[in-house]
């Protein structure tokens, strides 16, 4: 990329001259990606807004999405629609999907909403669907179909049976490492709809599915994981193209398994680990995924931050906005059949803080 | 030089009724301290769990499942943000200021022993490497 030209040509066209200073420059190209079937969508995810006591929030929460958001109403050309990923609020609580529904009401634009596991296990979604509609569903959008699903449900003994207080409940699924938690699942009901909804769809449309768990298996002890992965990815694999997003993780990663490509989103609130810092864990990190930077806690928003995604010719780019680190772009590569990182993918270009441990 | 030889008298005569030697222990004595170890380690997670520590709500395990990317491996450190080298403690309290926007504890606080207890267990297995980044 000649950042020189793109630099100059932003400066030239933006009307916002603030974007010029707050603005990764990389998200320049996308202004100049002009053939009529591509388009833009953000993606924004696991914000966690977290609720103190009375009207006092957790600052540092509340700032990533913010952040989000203000940066998203940036952008020129103005996305299509904002994708919101899940996890909105940390313990479900009307007071932080209400927070966060008013800090999401500032953004520009259509919004569609993902249901995440700490949105979900208060009321088992009852306050969410009443703010946001249906916990899954699909819309077509310039020739792509795309398809939401609640990835995030699990056995019906451990949501109904299990414990004594809606409050419990919520508080054992919220700990990622609580070996008292549970694991994710689609289940049969959605996965007949699945079945049915993508049943009119042609197989040469290219499919956009968003999930909040990982619709493969990573690491279980964190959820990083859906139970039923494979059964969900037998109904995708007929068709030629399809794209997998999804949140939860709170790191980048990303996977090709047979025709279906992977990418997950970063959180605004707080990065993760990867699992196989863990060293009691085994765990199938994606050996394509090139990881973040080690997150650095003296910068509060490290290795947080938001998605643009440039959706061209039924396969879909990537750019990870990154409030502390270096812009990343991971993109499909056609030739090789799976996304790639822009700059780090090759061995020989990556940077001490990728390495993790 | 007399009271010397009446403590050498005295131990002798300690070792002879039969008291155990301080480089003695039983199998009870391992199970002994054992127990109490894991007792600390389940406090220290007990704690990283906890809202208490903090005044926000924000507990420990919310960034760091499983004490992962803690690296007591590789303490001391050189820490370019303290411009020093630190110990593991002084991380911990830099968490309990700022994410959880509490007080920081004394370095042998019992509190701050078992957190660092629970984060070294998690880690078991990984080999030293102090000053490692």
């Amino acid at each position: 990329m000649d950042i020189k030209y793109d630099r100059r040509s932003f400066l030239k066209t933006s009307t916002v001259s603030l974007g010029a200073t707050v603005l990764p420059l990389t998200m320049v190209e996308l202004a100049f990606a002009k053939p009529s079937e591509n388009f833009t969508f953000a993606y924004i995810s696991d914000s966690h807004i977290q609720h103190i006591k009375g009207t006092q929030f957790v600052r540092n929460w509340d700032r990533g999405l913010i952040r989000a958001v203000a940066e998203t109403n940036l952008l020129t050309p103005k996305p299509d629609f904002i994708m919101y990923g899940g996890d909105l609020a940390q313990m479900g609580t009307k007071a932080e999907l209400d927070h966060g529904a008013e800090i999401l009401s500032k953004l520009n634009g259509k919004v569609y909403h993902v249901m995440g596991e700490h949105d979900y296990y208060l009321d088992l979604g009852a306050y969410w669907s009443k703010l946001f509609g249906k916990q899954y569903y699909s819309f077509d959008h310039k020739g792509v179909h795309f398809v939401v699903l609640n990835s995030i449900l699990t056995y019906d003994d451990w949501t109904f049976n299990r414990w004594p207080t809606a409050e419990q409940r919520m508080a054992e699924m919220a700990g990622l490492d609580n070996p008292n938690g549970s694991p994710f699942m689609v289940g049969e009901k959605q996965r007949a709809w699945l079945k049915k909804d993508l049943a009119k769809v042609k197989k040469d449309t290219p499919i956009v599915v968003f999930s909040h768990s990982p619709l493969q298996k990573i690491y279980k002890g964190w959820n990083f994981w859906t139970e039923d992965a494979e059964q969900v990815q037998a109904l995708l694999a007929p068709f030629d193209k399809v794209t997998v997003f999804y949140g939860h993780v709170h790191q980048i990663q990303y996977n090709q398994v047979g025709n279906i490509a992977f990418t997950s989103a970063m959180a605004t609130a707080w990065p993760w680990p990867y699992p196989q810092s863990y060293a009691q864990a085994e765990q199938l990190l994606p050996k394509l995924t090139v990881q973040m930077n080690r997150a650095d806690p003296f910068f509060e928003r490290d290795a947080t931050g938001w998605q643009f995604i440039d959706v061209h010719s039924g396969r879909a780019n990537a750019t990870f906005n990154l409030y502390n680190n270096t812009t990343r772009t991971v993109a499909f590569d056609a030739q090789a059949g799976h996304p790639k990182d822009k700059t780090y993918q090759d061995p020989d270009s990556r940077i001490p803080p990728q390495t993790h441990y | 030089m007399k009271i010397a030889s009446v403590i050498a008298c005295g131990v002798l005569a300690l070792g002879a009724a039969g008291a155990a030697h301080a480089d003695e222990f039983t199998k009870e004595d391992l199970a002994r301290w054992q127990e109490q170890f894991d007792g600390v380690v389940k406090e220290g997670r007990n704690l990283w769990t906890s809202p208490d520590i903090g005044k926000n709500g924000v507990v420990c395990a919310q960034c760091h499942p499983n004490a992962a990317n803690t690296h007591p491996e590789t303490y001391p450190k050189f820490q370019k943000q303290l411009g020093k080298v630190a110990n593991l403690w002084e991380m911990v309290n830099w968490c309990l200021r700022n994410p959880l926007e509490g007080d920081p504890m004394a370095a042998d606080d019992p509190r701050m022993t078992a957190m660092l207890a629970y984060i070294a267990w998690e880690r078991r297995g990984v080999k030293l490497e102090p000053g490692k980044h």
